[in-house]
């Protein structure tokens, strides 16, 4: 076919797909459903549809060139080369460290409680990446560890009184046990099956914690959990016991919010430092190469005596236990958590965030995450588009650029001669 | 009798009424999966799709002044399945043709982002909120004694039983006699041979996507009518459970996907009668959890043996 | 030593109605090179599978070192001291040849998390046990010089020797190749044909090997199993083989 009736068909199939769906609005009077024609500006949104698709097949050839040789920046070529990397790196870091923990008093609270954000959603792309990156293991129901490390510090706070530090590490071993025991039975699946029983297990976490009312608050969720302290001192503006010393009066300033602000911000660099440093140290372990060698080819592990289903299961479990460690500041953070927060677009959107950014690049992981929580601010105007051109985003990633903005450039374990 | 069994029996019939729609969902994940080996994640939003395109055209129909129903009805059942149809085979052209062939994660991922976009789509259309279409078909026969339990059985579960049963037969004929319904078995069976042998393969994968759709979409119609609601994210739940039928029975196999769906429907439909119906689709999610740790293959599926 | 390393009786295999195997039996010493030979779709690999765990045998015994290992899964039986080589080499090949030699001794390795993340001695000391085993074997085939090369970018016939050095690096007892040669040119063959010996000879494996190449096979073999359409045909040393009219009939068809 040419291209010219390839356009035209492609225009006719988009003007079918439009005419009913966005031409016609549905409206509900009284008891009764009566349809009305869409407005004229809908009707513009319409036509310069079928005329984009029209366009876009016209030229596809040419589009599809553009787009797939698209040379992202090839990080690699900016940095200078090995030798120099290796005695650089330190100070690149070290100054890197200093400069994010200097950063946030400079700067407005909206914009570090914005920072905080996104450190979480590093912290969850991490983590995931161990599972879908280096493992290779698709897991849609991530969500639910997410929402175990929230609801145990929630509930650990709320009934037993443990700091938020106490809680951490219980949060991040209670997600992963979840991992486990979700883990051992499923991980043996195919690919695409892993995929659904995940999302499944996902969706069961969420209705129990919606209906289990008595111990999770059903759909009000918790609220008023206790914010993180520095040794005791609260961030509040009133210390909320007798006796107890919050942070200003103890350095004998004035009460500012900004405090309680840049003190969770700190904290979720810590943690995403500790995570970080977790993963570097885990990539280079037998358990790092193994989980590489098993994404490579599953069957010639098998045959050199690698139990691939333990190899799974760690990742799966640390993955699990990252999910926890963000879920349990998350809650700290918002003070405030429902079932809401755990639905499955949150864990399509950490999947996004791991395709997108490069599967089992940590770089690229944390510059989606990033990415990801600044564009909706930036785009307000655009916020009712943002799932949509989420979803289309991830379509056309998968058409054009699969291996994500910086494809996984593994440290090779080198032989020293 | 005894309320106990009536009410149990009502269950039963409530069940199986649901379990046929769910079976002709779970045909077109089914038929897709055996094809290509693929979930098609976008199929519960071609379901919702349908459903929508019947609201609206029922809606716009008795708003012209049109009166019989049986006319509404047939041309809102054309409609909603030539939409959905189109709708499916859109979706494959651009979100998995051009991934034929990668690895099994890229066109999964891209399933995922275009069951996102269609929701919003629909959000942004339509609005978010339900939307609700008056009783078409009401009344039914009832039997049992008033004072102890009535069981009834509505004439729009009647259709939905007669429609679904219709709509099998049909696609059973077709892909047992029919030509393009051979070269679809052949397909499901080895893909390379059949395009060796001078098939047009992505016509059958077209085709097989269309009759999936379809189907949804007429599932669309009768539990749009049935429920009376309707709103964007009802393709998410109901693509899960039409999934757990499809494998339940053996994916792959369509007289497993009507089994499946079947067999789910009335669990459903027992455990909302004892328990909360919030937990019914926790119900669902577990059977589809335990199908694939026990018997992965399903009811009616040959277990796969591995390469090496 | 009179037991037997491997000694196979009545290996069935079946596949629904497909019968691929039909009790096949098969024996190895101690230090043996042994061949199973047959017409192409004779069910040889399946035997192998069935051997190391791949299938699970619809019937048949299959002992090794004295151990009923039928059954068993696949990363058990290697374990146990029974490795692989695949039709198709199986190399991870965007890893480097030296960690390709590193996973194959995952179990050898301190796998523990805390280990790792802090560096203990005995974590360093075993990796660096590994580490010179590792370099040891890759000095056996000749590949030293290429350590730190993805292996995808070797050669096939390098690609084949670091595939079977990566086998002999988790220690095994018996070492089963599935048509090594294939793809070989027959220089390289010649020098798989001397590592086999040496595998034997300086290693004190044996060797269960499937081949059509038949000088590769008549050279070396101390035993030959003949195998056609699953059933076992004949067996002998190479001249027995070489002579033998049915096996002749089963290549060659009737004259």
């Amino acid at each position: 076919m040419s291209k010219l009736s390839n356009a035209i068909f492609a225009a006719g199939i988009a003007f079918v797909l439009a005419c009913l769906m966005i031409g016609v609005k549905l409206n509900t009077e009284g008891t009764t459903l009566t349809v009305s024609g869409a407005s004229t500006e809908q009707w513009i949104w319409i036509f310069s549809g079928i005329a984009l698709v029209f366009f876009s097949q016209l030229f596809s050839g040419q589009i599809d060139a553009l787009f797939g040789k698209m040379p992202l920046p090839k990080l690699s070529s900016l940095l200078p080369e090995e030798k120099k990397m290796a005695t650089l790196k330190p100070w690149l870091l070290a100054a890197l460290f200093v400069g994010m923990i200097i950063w946030p008093f400079m700067v407005s609270r909206g914009s570090v409680d914005l920072a905080t954000l996104a450190l979480i959603y590093i912290m969850l792309g991490l983590g995931l990446n161990i599972v879908v990156g280096l493992a290779g293991l698709l897991d849609l129901g991530y969500v639910a560890f997410y929402a175990v490390g929230a609801y145990t510090y929630a509930l650990l706070s709320q009934y037993f009184g443990l700091s938020f530090w106490a809680c951490l590490p219980i949060a991040a071993g209670l997600a992963a046990l979840f991992g486990f025991l979700l883990g051992f039975p499923v991980l043996r699946l195919r690919g695409d099956y892993l995929a659904i029983v995940t999302l499944g297990f996902g969706e069961i976490i969420r209705i129990l914690l919606n209906n289990w009312t008595a111990v999770t608050g059903g759909p009000n969720g918790i609220s008023g959990i206790d914010k993180p302290t520095l040794f005791g001192l609260e961030f509040s503006r009133r210390a909320k016991e007798e006796g107890a010393t919050t942070f200003h009066e103890f350095f004998g300033i004035d009460y500012s919010s900004s405090y309680k602000v840049i003190f969770l911000y700190l904290i979720a660099v810590v943690l995403v430092a500790f995570v970080i440093y977790v993963i570097n140290r885990l990539m280079r372990m037998p358990i790092g190469r193994a989980w590489e060698a098993l994404r490579e080819d599953e069957i010639a592990c098998r045959s050199l005596g690698l139990n691939r289903t333990a190899i799974k299961l760690s990742a799966f479990t640390i993955g699990a236990s990252t999910a926890g460690f963000a879920g349990s500041f998350f809650a700290a953070r918002q003070g405030f958590i429902s079932p809401e927060s755990f639905i499955f677009i949150e864990s399509a959107i950490i999947l996004a965030i791991v395709v997108l950014g490069g599967m089992g690049s940590q770089i690229g992981v944390i510059l989606a995450a990033v990415v990801m929580t600044i564009l909706p601010e930036l785009a307000r105007e655009f916020s009712e588009y943002r799932m949509l051109l989420f979803g289309l985003l991830m379509v056309l990633m998968m058409r054009w650029r699969p291996q994500g903005l910086v494809p996984m450039k593994r440290p090779h374990l080198e032989l020293k001669q | 009798m005894s309320e106990f069994f009536l009410y149990l029996f009502q269950q039963l019939i409530n069940g199986l009424t649901i379990g046929s729609t769910y079976a002709l969902i779970a045909i077109g994940y089914t038929m897709v999966y055996g094809i290509i080996g693929m979930i098609n994640f976008a199929h519960g939003e071609i379901y919702m799709i349908g459903s929508y395109i019947t609201f609206i055209v029922i809606a716009g129909l008795l708003g012209m002044g049109l009166v019989s129903l049986p006319i509404i009805l047939i041309v809102a059942l054309i409609v909603a399945v030539v939409m959905a149809s189109t709708y499916g085979w859109t979706v494959e052209r651009v979100a998995y043709r051009p991934l034929r062939g990668s690895n099994r994660l890229i066109p999964l991922i891209s399933a995922i982002g275009m069951s996102i976009f269609l929701q919003n789509y629909v959000v942004l259309s339509q609005g978010s909120r339900d939307i609700a279409l008056p009783p078409q078909i009401s009344g039914g026969w009832t039997f049992g004694d008033p004072s102890i339990f009535e069981v009834s059985f509505s004439y729009m579960q009647l259709m939905i039983w007669v429609v679904t049963f219709v709509t099998m037969v049909g696609l059973t004929l077709f892909i047992s006699r029919s030509r393009m319904g051979r070269a679809c078995r052949a397909c499901s069976e080895d893909l390379g041979m059949t395009n060796l042998l001078g098939i047009d393969t992505n016509r059958i994968i077209a085709l097989t996507f269309i009759i999936g759709a379809a189907l949804a979409a007429i599932a669309g119609l009768l539990l749009g009518l049935y429920y009376g609601v309707v709103n964007p994210f009802v393709g998410f739940i109901a693509g899960l459970k039409a999934f757990t039928a499809a494998v339940l029975g053996g994916i792959g196999s369509i007289p497993g996907a009507v089994l499946g769906g079947l067999i789910l429907g009335v669990t459903e439909a027992m455990t909302s009668a004892f328990f909360p119906s919030e937990y019914k689709d926790v119900v669902s999610f577990s059977l589809l959890v335990l199908i694939l740790l026990f018997r992965p293959s399903g009811l009616l599926g040959k277990p796969e043996v591995e390469k090496v | 030593m009179s037991q037997l390393l491997l000694d196979v009786n009545g290996l069935t295999m079946q596949f629904g109605g497909l019968v691929a195997v039909n009790k096949v039996n098969l024996k190895v010493k101690d230090r043996q090179i042994v061949s199973v030979i047959g017409p192409n779709g004779a069910g040889k690999t399946t035997v192998f599978n069935c051997l190391s765990g791949f299938y699970i045998p619809t019937a048949g015994s299959v002992m090794f070192k004295g151990q009923e290992i039928a059954g068993l899964k696949d990363f058990q039986i290697s374990r146990k001291g029974l490795v692989r080589t695949f039709q198709h080499v199986r190399l991870f090949s965007s890893m480097t040849v030296i960690e390709n030699m590193l996973v194959a001794q995952h179990r050898h390795l301190n796998t523990s998390l805390m280990a790792g993340l802090f560096k203990t001695p005995s974590y360093r000391r075993l990796e660096q046990e590994a580490m010179d085993r590792a370099v040891h074997w890759l000095k056996e085939v000749d590949l030293l010089q290429f350590a730190n090369r993805e292996s995808g970018n070797l050669s096939y016939g390098q690609q084949r020797r670091l595939e079977i050095a990566r086998c002999m690096v988790t220690q095994p007892e018996l070492l089963m190749l599935d048509e090594p040669a294939a793809g070989l040119n027959p220089n390289e063959t010649k020098e798989l044909d001397e590592l086999i010996i040496k595998l034997r000879d300086e290693h004190e494996i044996s060797i269960l090997l499937i081949e059509h190449d038949m000088g590769l096979v008549m050279g070396i073999s101390d035993h030959i199993y003949v195998i056609a359409q699953g059933t076992p045909l004949a067996d002998g040393d190479a001249d027995q083989i070489k002579n033998n009219p049915d096996v002749i009939k089963a290549y060659l068809g009737e004259a």
